[in-house]
């Protein structure tokens, strides 16, 4: 069994008067001590998607599908289960942390706080000793608990979320997003940090970035979404190296590799912007800036997401290829 | 073929702007009508600026002449005299509709005043640094710490009993607040960075305040003007009331005066004091209510009530 | 824009982007906001004087009016004020409070005048503000938690309109109908002061007159600063709502009320504690005109009288009086925030 598992899960939400479906029919599923990549442009779904995990997606939200932690369908549950299963069960390192932490509390109380929350009888003395555990396990002196947010450099904060979201040992943790806004050294320590972690723990991670190098040497798969739907699946090194997809074919040429002279004759980078949710294109939502769309992509149905190997595709060309 | 290629087009910069400004100004008026609280507003002080206006033509000024008053002091309200009348026996609609006029007149010539000095104070200490600016700072945050009455109260001893003196009065004490929301703007916008191509253009320091700044901060001015005019009435209204305005002058402020001093509160003549404060409020809520919508318009992510 | 520029909390936001270098950041703020509040009252103590330089007429006439001068006292007096303006202010500076400046109505100090009547304005004063600061908390945190529903938008309109109202017709209002009664309803409270005469203000019973009388005024400007600080309350927690740490709060599985109490509250009520401290200014003037309408004799009414006159000692003795606790409430507001943001302290 599966540590997560996305049943055909779609997750749409009204604004402004219309229905903006940001999941549409998602598969997926993540081990226990496996890392999974989850890649694409802003507004793929992504975050919405691994919002879910917590069920912490916008109250207007309608899901539909299941959310499976550990076998128990987390949309199913109650209100009180849910708030248990919160940060104790699975975690949440959230995107952008310089502003993801309480600005006039110290580091040592608000990691020591879901602790206290899911274990009341906890003393403070071994709470105390517990954070200072944190703190060591993501390469922070223990004194540190006593500092504010303010008085720690972005590499810091990133890694104190990191810290806290292992503090009540759960099995799942979702980062989102968590070396966007590092630079380029700080966030070869965080990474380092977040596979140390896996190793050591075993816990399942979902890694959501739009960079899809930093996911190959981070994750054991990756998966490619555009439009809400997941476009490729496969393993990490495979999809950056040989991506089916045109998207992630675009994708891996987006980012250069040095010493690669083939990569100076590549593409670089798409025309246009990705679709609004509400409003998307027929046929294959990515066919008006795919390089190599045929006429059926634009009239033809959806193309569907179909396993080859260790690969799935949503691609009529790959699939006509395959066939 | 496009046939725009065969249409003659004006394409000066000046023409284009000009285009852009009804553009928006359109824009601007379509969103401020869908505003429900806005229209209100608007309908409200329009309702109340056109009483102040047609005040000759609906009650003769005879009927605010205390020697000229034939009715029997504070009768209740009847259809002859739909708000009643005072302690002489005027009729205190005539006398409510009469004070709109100077009501009205003195909050928005107060607010005039008062977002004149402001905005330039404003946009000048923003805009100049070092001595002139952090002086022009130092001064609004004086008169921001002094408390308001007390301040008001001793300018109107010094300077007399009129309604122009409460005029300058108001824009005197009220300027502060609108001097520190345009300097904040002006703050934000003077680092952008068409502001340092003006400079590096060689643009006076006149012609950045004049053509870039001023343009920029006028959506705030604009927000702020209304619910400015809200405070300016406010205080005409309590500055009337303590004695400090014209004593020939019938505001509603004074008309609340004249009622209080008159006893009208222990002979429970409540439609003399009811009348002219309801219209007050009225007329405070209004322009509280296009203040805001206006503040919604201009940044949406601004709490809309 | 923030809250904060909107205020204009003097110095404390740029205090956030210092660096904690050398001396100790908050001794340094807390030096730096001691010298600006002397600063700004140093600037009362002169426009005190030369803003009575400007009447109008004879000033000396309107310094002793009503008074029975005898007249060597009267030629000191105009030979002070034919003395160069400079020498005038210099004299002035020795001693700005002139404790023996007559008040011209109550041929007594300024200053003792003064005195006996504090006691009214605090106890009226300070009710009001500790009622409403409590009420209008709570209803700022209730409609902002519950922002767009019914609650907040009943509560959130009515604040409005009561904000706009003008207290003392407020106060009038409550009046008429409470105390000399409409419609045939009878008035049960009293019509002003603060006590029936001849009651002993000293014994239990005498304070339950006082309260009775209090009723009404308390009530009055109660209701119109509560309408502000619910204002400032609620638009504080809804800048606080839309903030992110929220978000990992509720990861971490805290109840909403959980979120709210020990994040998002507290936060918020930063901002809002320093705002209402700035804005004693508005009690200020809420004292004075209530005082008159209710007939309380404490210095709001003083104020009042002293207008009249004009008497003109009176008046700047209360000027100073003003200003000062309003810039002392500012001081406070600003140390109390650089005391409690560990973002300025540190």
């Amino acid at each position: 069994m599966a540590l997560l598992e996305f049943d055909d899960v779609s997750v749409t939400y009204r604004s402004g008067g219309v229905d903006v479906p940001a999941v549409r029919g998602v598969t997926l599923s993540v081990d226990a001590g496996e890392t999974l990549g989850i890649a694409g442009e802003s507004g793929c779904g992504k975050t919405t998607l691994t919002s879910t995990v917590l069920r912490m997606q916008p109250k207007s939200a309608k899901v539909t599908g299941q959310v499976r932690l550990g076998g128990e369908d987390i949309l199913g549950m109650s209100w009180g289960k849910i708030r248990a299963v919160r940060w104790a069960q699975a975690s949440v390192v959230f995107q952008g942390a310089m502003h993801a932490l309480n600005p006039v509390q110290r580091i040592g109380d608000q990691l020591a706080e879901p602790i206290l929350l899911h274990s009341p009888k906890t003393s403070k003395a071994s709470a105390d000793t517990r954070v200072g555990e944190l703190l060591e396990m993501v390469g922070l002196p223990a004194r540190r608990a006593k500092a504010y947010p303010h008085q720690l450099s972005g590499g810091q904060k990133q890694r104190v979320m990191i810290a806290m979201a292992l503090a009540c040992g759960p099995q799942l943790i979702v980062a989102d997003e968590p070396t966007t806004a590092l630079d380029v050294m700080v966030q070869a320590q965080v990474l380092t940090v977040l596979a140390g972690l896996v190793k050591d723990l075993g816990v399942g991670m979902v890694f959501i970035s739009h960079d899809l190098s930093v996911l190959s040497s981070a994750c054991d798969r990756i998966a490619v979404m555009y439009a809400g739907r997941i476009v490729e699946e496969g393993p990490a090194a495979e999809v950056f190296d040989h991506p089916k997809h045109p998207y992630a074919a675009a994708l891996a040429g987006a980012f250069p590799r040095i010493g690669d002279t083939r990569f100076r004759y590549a593409p670089a980078g798409l025309p246009g912007d990705p679709p609004f949710p509400g409003d998307l294109p027929s046929g294959c939502p990515f066919h008006p800036r795919c390089p190599r769309a045929i006429e059926s992509c634009a009239t033809g149905a959806e193309p569907e997401l179909l396993q080859v190997g260790d690969r799935r595709t949503a691609c009529l060309l790959v699939q006509g290829a395959s066939a | 073929m496009s046939s725009d290629l065969d249409a003659p087009r004006t394409l000066t910069p000046r023409a284009i702007a000009r285009t852009r400004r009804r553009e928006s100004l359109a824009g601007f008026s379509r969103s401020f009508r869908k505003s429900r609280g806005g229209m209100l507003g608007l309908v409200i002080i329009l309702i109340f600026i056109t009483l102040a206006l047609l005040a000759p033509f609906l009650f003769s000024r005879s009927e605010l002449d205390v020697t000229q008053a034939t009715a029997a002091p504070y009768l209740s309200p009847s259809l002859s005299y739909p708000l009643g009348t005072d302690d002489s026996g005027r009729s205190v609609l005539a006398l409510v509709v009469w004070g709109a006029r100077v009501s009205l007149l003195v909050g928005l010539c107060a607010t005039v005043l008062s977002m004149f000095i402001g905005t330039s104070v404003g946009i000048m200490s923003g805009h100049f640094r070092g001595f002139t600016g952090g002086s022009l700072d130092r001064v609004t945050e004086w008169f921001l710490v002094i408390p308001y009455l007390p301040l008001a109260i001793v300018l109107a001893t010094v300077l007399g009993k009129s309604m122009l003196v409460i005029i300058v009065v108001i824009g005197v004490t009220s300027w502060p607040g609108t001097a520190r929301l345009i300097r904040a703007q002006t703050l934000s916008v003077g680092a952008r960075p068409y502001l340092e191509r003006a400079r590096a253009l060689g643009g006076s320091n006149w012609h950045q305040m004049r053509k870039h700044l001023l343009p920029n901060v006028m959506p705030l001015v604009l927000a702020n003007t209304t619910l400015a005019v809200s405070i300016s009435i406010l205080s005409e209204t309590t500055l009337s009331f303590l004695g400090l305005g014209d004593p020939t002058a019938v505001s509603w402020g004074s008309i609340l005066e004249t009622a209080f001093d008159n006893g009208a509160i222990s002979l429970g003549a409540w439609w003399y004091l009811a009348a002219p404060g309801i219209c007050v409020v009225l007329v405070v809520v209004a322009f509280n209510l296009m203040g805001r919508a206006i503040e919604g318009i201009l940044d949406p992510k601004e709490e809309i009530i | 824009m923030s809250l904060f520029q909107e205020a204009g909390v003097p110095g404390a936001a740029s205090m956030l982007t210092r660096t904690s270098r050398g001396v100790n950041p908050t001794a340094r703020y807390v030096v730096n906001r001691v010298v600006a509040a002397v600063g700004t009252f140093f600037f009362v103590i002169v426009f005190n004087f030369f803003l009575f330089r400007m009447l109008p007429g004879d000033p000396i006439a309107l310094y002793t009016k009503g008074r029975d001068v005898d007249p060597e006292e009267m030629r000191r007096l105009r030979a002070a004020y034919t003395q160069p303006i400079w020498e005038q202010f210099v004299t002035y500076l020795k001693n700005p409070f002139a404790p023996g400046a007559q008040s011209v109505r109550y041929n007594l100090p300024a200053w003792e005048v003064i005195g006996t009547r504090v006691w009214p304005t605090l106890l009226l004063v300070g009710s009001a503000t500790i009622i409403a600061t409590i009420v209008g908390v709570w209803l700022g945190i209730r409609s902002a938690w519950a922002r767009g529903k019914r609650f907040d938008k009943v509560s959130t309109n009515t604040t409005l309109v009561l904000y706009s109202m003008p207290e003392f017709w407020f106060g009038m209002i409550l009046l008429i109908v409470f105390s000399a009664g409409i419609f045939g309803l009878p008035g049960i409270f009293p019509s002003g002061g603060l006590s029936t005469p001849g009651v002993d203000t000293g014994t239990p019973l005498g304070w339950l007159n006082v309260a009775w009388h209090l009723v009404l005024p308390v009530t009055t400007l109660a209701v119109i600063y509560l309408a502000e600080y619910s204002l400032i309350m609620r638009a504080s927690l809804i800048d606080e709502m839309g903030q992110d740490y929220l978000q990992t709060a509720r990861a971490k599985g805290l109840r909403d009320k959980g979120v709210r109490k020990r994040h998002a509250v507290p936060n918020a009520m930063l901002p809002t504690m320093t705002l209402i401290f700035l804005n004693l200014g508005f009690v200020v003037g809420g004292a004075i005109t209530i005082e008159y309408v209710f007939s309380i004799n404490g210095l709001g009414s003083l104020t009042v009288d002293a207008l009249r006159g004009p008497d003109i000692p009176l008046l700047q003795a209360l000027f100073i009086l003003f200003s000062g606790a309003v810039i002392l409430a500012n001081l406070v507001a600003d140390l109390l925030y650089g005391v409690l943001d560990p973002r300025v302290r540190t």
